[in-house]
């Protein structure tokens, strides 16, 4: 972002031009979202399993509101309001001045505090340690309970050649 | 006239002690957490959240422990809560074209790529009651086949292809919002489906019914029933980029109706819409129907005077707080209001010669 | 911890529920009382912004008010800010509901929305950077007002037409460092 280079300090510029770049800031948006997304109980294990507690400042401290989610009509057409969810958001800046963001569904701090913790670590050294200790269990639990949803999902999947032929009668 | 007066303090202190008690009931029978309202009165949650127009499982569980049931107080419990919220802004439209599906059915084609997937659904049940569920016990975990990972289509799709079936007109205008602004009439579609997805689930059924019977002609075919969760995304402004904030479960129905054509329009299919919070069937299919019953005005169709084409009598009503606000209201202290109606009517009846007989009342 | 002075994300309230609410009784006790200047610095925003017309933003801005930053007002340190702080989207005179900067920056009146005669509410309020604040000047009239008080104005004439527009029209801050005083289209001028 433009606005935080120009007035950012010198750790600031380095990192935001990180998440700057169309890669970086597609990872940025990636780990994000599964932050936003992550169960309360297992994202704040693996963040206290991952043992870190660096010192930050508050810019904004964490706050719970409410987003209007939108549908479209006939589901392609233009867009309507279909009601509101809750979302809790934060932002701090560690010593070095690396900024981090916390937006997660739901009504949790503590949710929200440890998502921006982990998406300012992100953007420093410590990345490749908080991926492979936080993200990538996060990322794999959460696809094997979406997984374990479209395999039940799939059992119920309507066989009409089979009822046809009546093999089984 | 509303004069105010004071007193019954005690009272309500009291009455409210013993509906706290009565909340909680039999103190030998273990307390229900909100969690377990949540994980096994889904449906309940689901519409609370759908019709409190907030999504958050949660809280429309404890809402619902809270309103020892009621739902429509729950609800009104999460219309209150929501107001206290400061509003962050609002989401990219869901892309329901990418949802994870729970159940996918349609009625209009058997072999609609991507199948059809009953889903946890209650329709092939007898409905006779299982006498096994006053007893605790395991439940047998239930069958899985390979999953499908790529995106399960919209039928619609196929029929517009043909160009069969009237287009959604594709717009990324801001739509109105009725939290917000006062309604008026006549309303756009956006306002009209807004005030759907959160209207009395029983008030829409009944409307869906009614053009079903016949008022108001149209004739309805779940093209498809879809449910399942989407991912939510939203623009965060000090970010520049949008980031998925959270994911919905969502119940969509998408009809296809049959449509002679009008003086502006060729014969083709129409379409009614349905989306909802959480699996909400009943109330997308009614919402669908209701929907298309609306859109007479932009198809040329006649007015047929039904109630569900009456788009001031639809939006009008179909809020349950609205509606159980207004009512209920009339059990409240209206003394100096009757009393002035009794002198009225006394008065009236002296005038009218009728002979002055005592007031048990008085 | 301390809120961080970083430009974009520092300058907010310290207290955002406190803050905001003292804030919001200042705003609108000075539209209620014209004439009537009131300390309104509880904010930092970046430059050229006085701590006046920042704290207004931050107190009556959020996603669904569209904001029109004037000449010098528009930099990306400000827009940063706003967004920040409200996610209030900067928009063009004709679609703001707020709209700062010199009353030269501000100029010409006309593009902004003065109300519709259903919903008169739905207009623009103007927040005029000042050099000098001061209850001299033009004489103002009306409601709020006992017999009359001063302002000092930055073009009587102009304002004055505004309030020929009654019930429709804009509102105006007028602030000037941390200090805000205010004229609601209610008031009729006379030059001073």
């Amino acid at each position: 972002m433009a606005i935080q280079k120009k007035n950012g300090t010198e750790a600031e510029i380095e990192t935001e031009t990180g998440a700057e770049t169309g890669a970086g800031q597609q990872a940025r948006r990636g780990w994000m979202s599964l932050l936003a997304r992550a169960p309360e109980t297992l994202l704040l294990a693996l963040w206290s399993g991952y043992g870190a507690s660096p010192s930050f400042d508050w810019l904004r401290r964490p706050e719970t509101g409410a987003v209007m989610v939108r549908g479209r009509m006939g589901g392609t057409g233009a867009p309507f309001n279909l009601g509101e969810m809750t979302v809790t958001r934060c932002a701090l800046t560690l010593q070095d001045g690396t900024v981090g963001h916390g937006y997660v569904q739901g009504r949790s701090k503590a949710r929200a505090e440890a998502a921006a913790l982990i998406d300012a670590l992100m953007q420093t050294g410590a990345a490749s340690a908080v991926r492979r200790a936080i993200l990538d269990p996060l990322a794999e639990a959460m696809a094997t309970t979406r997984e374990d949803r479209a395999a039940r999902a799939a059992a119920t999947k309507v066989d009409f050649f089979t009822l046809v032929r009546g093999e089984d009668g | 006239m509303y004069v105010a007066v004071k007193g019954g303090e005690r009272a309500i202190e009291n009455a409210h002690a013993w509906l706290a008690e009565e909340r909680r009931g039999d103190t030998s029978v273990a307390e229900l957490a909100v969690a377990q309202i949540r994980e096994q009165l889904s449906l309940a949650v689901n519409r609370v959240m759908a019709e409190g127009s907030l999504y958050d499982p949660d809280l429309a569980a404890l809402a619902i422990k809270q309103a020892r049931g009621d739902l429509i107080e729950a609800i009104f419990l999460i219309r209150a809560y929501r107001t206290t919220l400061p509003r962050f802004g609002a989401t990219n439209p869901v892309e329901t074209g990418k949802m994870a599906c729970d159940r996918r059915i349609s009625a209009t084609f058997k072999d609609a790529p991507g199948g059809q997937v009953l889903g946890p659904t209650f329709d092939y049940t007898h409905r006779l009651l299982d006498f096994k569920l006053t007893a605790e016990g395991e439940v047998p975990e239930a069958p899985t086949a390979e999953p499908r990972h790529e995106p399960t289509p919209h039928i619609t799709e196929f029929l517009q292809g043909e160009d069969i079936i009237q287009r959604e007109p594709e717009s990324e205008a801001t739509p109105g919002d009725l939290t917000r602004q006062p309604m008026s009439y006549p309303s756009g579609r956006d306002i009209r489906l807004q005030s759907l997805t959160r209207g009395d689930e029983g008030f829409v059924l009944g409307l869906a019914y009614s053009t079903q019977r016949g008022y108001a002609r149209n004739h309805a075919f779940v093209g498809e029933l879809r449910i399942g969760t989407v991912a939510v995304e939203m623009e965060i402004p000090e970010l520049g980029f949008a980031i998925e904030i959270g994911e919905v479960e969502l119940t969509e129905c998408e009809t296809v109706n049959q449509f002679a054509g009008s003086k502006t329009e060729p014969p083709q299919f129409t379409r009614g819409y349905g989306l909802v919070f959480g699996q909400t069937e009943r109330k997308a299919i009614s919402m669908a129907l209701v929907d298309r019953a609306l859109r007479w005005r932009e198809l040329g169709e006649d007015d047929l005077g039904a109630a569900a084409q009456d788009e001031e009598f639809v939006l009008s009503h179909s809020d349950n707080i609205q509606a159980t606000g207004f009512l209920e209201h009339i059990k409240l202290p209206h003394y100096v209001d009757f009393q002035s109606e009794l002198e009225l009517v006394r008065k009236l009846r002296r005038e009218a010669g009728v002979e002055e007989v005592r007031e048990a009342a008085e | 911890m301390s809120v961080s002075l970083n430009r974009a994300y520092g300058g907010g309230f310290a207290d955002p529920a406190v803050d905001s609410a003292r804030a919001f009784r200042a705003a609108m006790n000075v539209m209620a009382k014209p004439g009537e200047i009131r300390d309104l610095d509880s904010a930092q925003p970046p430059a050229p912004l006085s701590a006046a017309a920042g704290t207004l933003l931050l107190t009556l801005c959020d996603p669904e008010t569209g904001v029109y930053l004037a000449g010098a007002c528009d930099t990306p340190e400000l827009r940063g800010w706003l967004a920040f702080h409200t996610g209030a989207p900067v928009v063009a005179a004709a679609e703001a509901d707020f709209a700062v900067g010199t009353w030269a920056e501000l100029m010409p009146l006309d593009p902004y929305r003065i109300g519709t005669s259903e919903y008169p509410d739905r207009s623009a309020t103007l927040i005029v950077e000042m050099d000098a604040l001061e209850q001299a000047g033009a004489t103002l009239r009306g409601p709020g007002i006992k017999d009359s008080a001063t302002l000092s104005l930055p073009d009587a004439a102009a304002l004055a037409g505004n309030a020929m527009l009654y019930p429709l029209g804009l509102d105006f801050f007028f602030t000037c460092g941390g200090k805000v005083a205010a004229l609601p289209r209610s008031t009729a001028i006379s030059e001073g």
